[in-house]
């Protein structure tokens, strides 16, 4: 990131070398030099704790399912609490949701945008919600009768002043959460499309969120362009954590099972856990023959495994303990965009640029 | 806001991350050392020197980096569609062949990175009217509207384009075979990635912009210990490391895992029931989880606490029009003295919860729904997993059958 020229401050007091950049330097200084004492201080790795751990074996992995209908790059896609139904969104507007199982396609709506970014399912399965470029977050109610309309129910719930990247239900159909290009997170009421609480924080625009598992239920995490990885409360709005470990734009963000950590995936090709209540990073996914960077991540129902879709069309799964790459998986021919593991953990779906969905198991 | 990468200009995050690492590939290729060894390629009748086979690479790359074939295969095949590396053998395909076909690293003032510097129009039209002027008006289809699109666009300075191509001709045809056909295969990878065929595959695409610049306590084992106990404890349950029974869905094409799964069944399964016993969280989150325990609540008396909990969470998760009446219902129910479904809050909490009501939000009954949580899940919980109900049910679960395969 380029950063503004600035003027020399034009006081009598002030060294001609304090100007911005000399402060960035001293600050840049002070944090390796942190950075170094807490080394000596022998922080754990991941890796060292689970030596012990029994190694896996080979996985064989193998696509099951391929969905064919999106006319675009598919740019995101939710499974539905019935374990078998997806809904996805694609660059060209259009909204599908399948029956993943048997393949076919149930429900199709065209957003009035281009690059639907980001879709969620509803916990009730009645609704799916949706948007991208045109800076909301739109929700449809599921219709049974095949011949109503989605569009003309549609509701309005989320406007931002930029692009929407994510959107997640909270735990029932009436709270949405959000994240944007303008920077901002944010969480709305559905029924009336309130706004009532959000989330500033993140320097550039944010990618990616995620909401916690824990027995509190107030907390999630998001991931931006400006490398940070936050945490934050969703009753006061503050950020309580803050992760800037990648080197470059964080992808996507993903709560370990437990609530206790949570993993990223970022441009500069390696996938990260966090720790919460240590407060670091405690593992990174890497390999040097991994080049591409990394769109999307998610767990195994355990959490032992790490699933990451990457834009050199490849699904690499790591080892979550060990922090060693178990498979790679080839089938894609474009980018994986998006890629979630089912609710009951069966299987894994991965979205892409080549048009296609595909179900792994 | 723009989406097409090649018309703007500016350098984008993404890319640089990934052709840094590329080019780190190249430059380890290249080295004298520990390099790949470059010979003489034969290209039918010419020599091509400081050339390597596709076999070549893929061979260094699995001895660099320790993969496997097919994943070498794959990263050789980037290096190629990026444009790092040209085939000398048809030219237009921009594919890694394993076999005996000669390969050439592409030269640096036309690796993908330098795009962006360029003055957008100027080396793409000089290419097109070479191509034009040596092929005698023969360009491919998609060439020939890119070439009348370019013309009229840049009108003013055509002159100068045409000149420029038939200097370059005639410098060319100075130069020996080998570095003429060395330079056409250069160019011709160059152009077909940086302007592709209409519906060919477009490397260089790569989404949206994202413009928007706006800018120690130490880690003890027993931090970390967790997630080994977690993933052991989790593992059978596991479908993706374990397999479930009767067998999962999407490899035998079979739903029995799922029906037997409902969210409502009239007998279990040992794994769902079991599950119940890692957390309170567990067991609340499975609907017959909730149920069974409500029903042991009855017995013991306290019911009311799973019911105030349930209904605390119905606000917090709620519409917000209806959360004034919703924290009526739950003050008249469970907080009033003297109510039938009274719930015992320690009366710091009490006060502070009453007070809150008088101005009734959604987080209003927070911090008395989180004291009978860890009411319940400190006491009636734990005596619920010694309780025979519980026991009974375990042992009257279902563990399925494991179908076979197909």
């Amino acid at each position: 990131m380029r950063s503004p020229r600035v003027p020399e401050m034009a006081t009598q007091e002030v060294q001609p070398n304090e100007t911005l950049t000399h402060l960035k330097t001293e600050s840049d200084t002070l944090k390796t030099k942190l950075e170094e004492e807490r080394a000596k201080l022998h922080d754990v790795e991941l890796h060292q704790v689970a030596e012990k751990v029994d190694g896996l074996g080979q996985f064989i992995m193998k696509t099951r399912r391929t969905l064919k209908g999106h006319g675009n790059k598919v740019l995101c896609m939710d499974w539905c609490k019935d374990k078998r139904r997806i809904v996805s969104s694609s660059q060209d507007g259009k909204v599908i949701v399948w029956d993943a199982f048997t393949t076919n396609k149930e429900h199709a709506v065209t957003m009035p945008c281009t690059w639907v970014m980001a879709c969620a399912y509803a916990p009730s399965g009645c609704a799916v919600a949706c948007g991208g470029l045109d800076n909301k977050c739109s929700v449809y109610p599921l219709s049974l009768d095949k011949n109503e309309n989605l569009a003309a129910k549609k509701k309005s719930v989320a406007m931002h002043t930029n692009y929407l990247s994510a959107c997640s239900f909270t735990n029932s159909d009436m709270q949405i959460l959000t994240s944007s290009g303008d920077g901002t997170c944010a969480l709305w009421d559905v029924e009336s499309g309130q706004l009532l609480q959000s989330f500033h924080g993140h320097a550039a625009d944010v990618l990616c969120l995620d909401l916690a598992p824990s027995e509190t239920g107030n907390t999630f995490v998001s991931g931006g362009c400006d490398k940070k990885a936050n945490v934050w409360d969703m009753r006061s709005g503050q950020c309580i954590q803050s992760f800037e470990t990648h080197e470059s734009d964080i992808n996507s963000v993903r709560y370990y099972p437990s609530g206790d950590a949570f993993a990223s995936g970022s441009d500069d090709a390696t996938c990260r856990l966090y720790d919460l209540r240590a407060d670091r990073e405690v593992a990174i996914y890497s390999k040097e023959s991994i080049i591409f960077g990394v769109s999307s991540v998610d767990f195994s129902l355990s959490g032992r495994l790490l699933f990451g879709g990457y834009n050199d069309y490849t699904i690499n799964v790591w080892d979550v303990l060990k922090g060693t790459r178990v498979s790679i998986l080839f089938g894609h021919e474009n980018r994986v965009s998006t890629l979630r593991v089912s609710p009951d953990g069966t299987a894994f779906c991965t979205g892409s640029w080549d048009h296609t969905l595909r179900v792994w198991a | 806001m723009t989406i097409n990468t090649l018309a703007r200009g500016g350098w984008d995050r993404e890319q640089m991350a990934c052709f840094q690492k590329m080019e780190k590939v190249i430059v380890a290729m290249q080295d004298p050392d520990m390099g790949m060894k470059m010979r003489n390629q034969r290209l039918l009748i010419t020599v091509i020197p400081h050339a390597m086979t596709g076999r070549d690479m893929i061979t260094w790359l699995i001895q660099k980096y320790c993969i496997c074939e097919e994943e070498a295969l794959h990263i050789s095949g980037m290096l190629v569609r990026y444009g790092y590396v040209y085939p000398l053998k048809e030219p237009r395909s921009l594919v890694l062949r394993p076999d005996e076909s000669p390969y050439r690293f592409q030269s640096l003032n036309l690796f993908p990175l330098w795009i962006n510097s360029f003055p957008s129009y100027m080396p793409s039209a000089i290419y097109l009217a070479k191509k034009n002027i040596r092929k005698q008006g023969e360009l491919m289809e998609y060439e020939k509207e890119r070439y009348s699109v370019l013309h009229k666009r840049i009108n003013h300075t055509w002159d100068f384009v045409v000149m420029q191509a038939r200097e370059q001709l005639r410098a060319s045809k100075q130069r020996r075979k080998a570095d003429r056909i060395v330079l056409e295969c250069q160019e011709q990878a160059y152009w077909l990635i940086n302007r592709p065929q209409p519906g060919a595959h477009n490397v260089l695409d790569m989404g949206l912009e994202r413009p928007n610049n706006l800018s120690a306590r130490v880690t003890l084992v027993s931090d970390i210990i967790t997630f080994v106990k977690y993933s052991e404890q989790y593992q059978n349950h596991d479908p993706i490391m374990q397999g479930c029974l009767p067998s999962n869905p999407w490899i035998s094409d079979d739903t029995a895992h799922w029906t037997m799964n409902l969210q409502i069944v009239p007998i279990p399964s040992r794994l769902r029931v079991e599950r119940w016993s890692f957390s309170f969280m567990e067991l609340l989150n499975d609907i017959m989880g909730r149920r069974e325990f409500m029903i042991y609540l009855e017995k013991e008396f306290s019911a009311e606490n799973l019911c105030f909990w349930q209904a605390c969470e119905d606000i917090r998760h709620g519409e917000s029009s209806r959360i004034v009446e919703k924290v009526e219902e739950i003050y008249k129910n469970f907080l009033t003295p003297g109510a039938a479904r009274w719930v015992n809050v320690d009366s710091k909490t009490m006060d502070k919860t009453l007070k809150g009501i008088r101005h009734p939000h959604r987080f209003v009954m927070d911090d008395a729904q989180m004291h009978i949580y860890f009411l319940m899940k400190k006491d009636s919980y734990p005596r619920y997993l010694k309780s025979d109900l519980y026991k009974n049910l375990l042992a009257k679960a279902i563990v399925p059958q494991e179908t076979k395969k197909r």
